[in-house]
């Protein structure tokens, strides 16, 4: 009975081996290895490259439905400073809707970071494990007889090629990740740019906006109007109901948690 | 003895632990034929933990082979399966 760790190994160096066996001189498996382990550094390169770009890019969602969020908040409120509960409601439902997705990407957003980390270390040490190497062949070919060369040979390449095998493993899980998300990205993309993220009630997402604009067509005025009451009336003006038309709050009010470059 | 986790790197364990793994590995195996999911979680990191607490790492510019390798600790049990049945997902060198 042989388990899992056991198999595995084996697996790994019959690969090691069959590339071994195929080689005419020792001296060319050589050569031809490091041609393959400078080529897969290229990759692990580019691997981490994509990565980081697919985690801006979700950082760069984030920031955008958090200001969407922040937008909704502000209709609810001004909706409610109207009068309009339903309006409000149906903001304030919208928001929630959009929270699901904000943590939905802050959770792919660490899994990505997560990635992002590994694949860095693991070019770290190919790059470490590819120069030895290169000391190594070099003397190998320099005190080079046929003698002694298959075994030292052997074993510089089964250390290294087992590496490669497994760096070339994490690359392919970092790609196929990375392509999911990019998948998903480009669908949220879609859905920021046409306005109609989680619109559970089926009707446009700006609605709410030009039902706004609609009855606050007076809104200035009812506001005003309602401030010198309650200035006459002793009392405070209610803070919900500032910021009146013409001073949109676009900007988002979160944290800049996503903005490291 | 030298382990290797995949993704991870390589550590050298006395040769005085391996029984311990070996049954663990075992164990591990026979929840990988069987297809029992939480089994083979749960043995799945009590062998990875053994092996990182009980290993020490070998450095990076080391260019030894493993005498021993485990998957990466996100690997699901499809995929240890996948690559114990067809050793085509281990790319050639």
């Amino acid at each position: 009975m042989s388990g899992v760790m056991k198999r595995m190994g084996m697996i790994f160096r019959a690969k090691a081996n069959k590339a071994l066996d195929r080689a005419e001189d020792p001296r060319e498996t050589l050569d031809y290895s490091y041609q393959k382990q400078l080529e897969l550094l290229q990759k692990v390169r580019r691997g981490v490259a994509d990565v980081a770009t697919s985690r801006k890019r979700l950082e760069l969602q984030l920031n955008q439905l958090q200001g969407q969020s922040t937008k909704l908040e502000d209709q609810g409120r001004k909706a409610l400073a109207l009068g309009r509960e339903d309006l409000a409601r149906e903001a304030l439902s919208r928001r929630a809707a959009l929270q699901q997705q904000v943590t939905d990407l802050e959770t792919q957003h660490t899994t990505l970071q997560g990635e992002e980390e590994k694949l860095t270390l693991a070019a770290q040490r190919l790059q470490t494990k590819v120069d030895a190497f290169r000391t190594k062949k070099e003397t190998i070919k320099a005190t080079y007889t046929a003698a002694q060369a298959q075994t030292r040979i052997g074993e510089a390449f089964s250390g290294i090629s087992e590496e490669m095998g497994d760096v070339g493993m994490a690359i392919q899980r970092a790609e196929d990740k990375t392509a999911q998300l990019q998948a998903r990205a480009g669908a949220i993309d879609e859905l920021l740019a046409s306005g109609a993220l989680e619109d559970q009630s089926g009707v446009a997402r700006d609605d709410i906006a030009a039902e706004l604009d609609r009855i606050s067509g007076g809104t200035d005025v009812e506001l005003e109007l309602q401030r010198m009451k309650a200035e006459l009336a002793g009392g405070s003006p209610q803070q919900a109901i500032e910021g009146g038309k013409g001073e949109q709050q676009d900007a988002p009010r979160n944290t800049d948690k996503f903005n490291k470059q | 003895m030298i382990v290797r986790i995949m993704g991870e790197g390589q550590v050298r364990l006395a040769d005085s632990h391996l029984a311990e793994l070996n049954r663990l590995d075992d164990e591990l195996l026979a929840e990988v034929r069987g297809g029992d999911e939480d089994g083979f979680r749960r043995t799945f990191h009590a062998l990875l933990d053994k092996v990182r607490e009980l290993g020490e790492a070998l450095p990076d510019d080391a260019l030894e082979p493993s005498g021993l390798i485990l998957p990466a600790p996100g690997a699901t049990l499809d995929e240890v399966r996948a690559l114990l049945d067809d050793d085509g997902l281990i790319p050639s060198v």
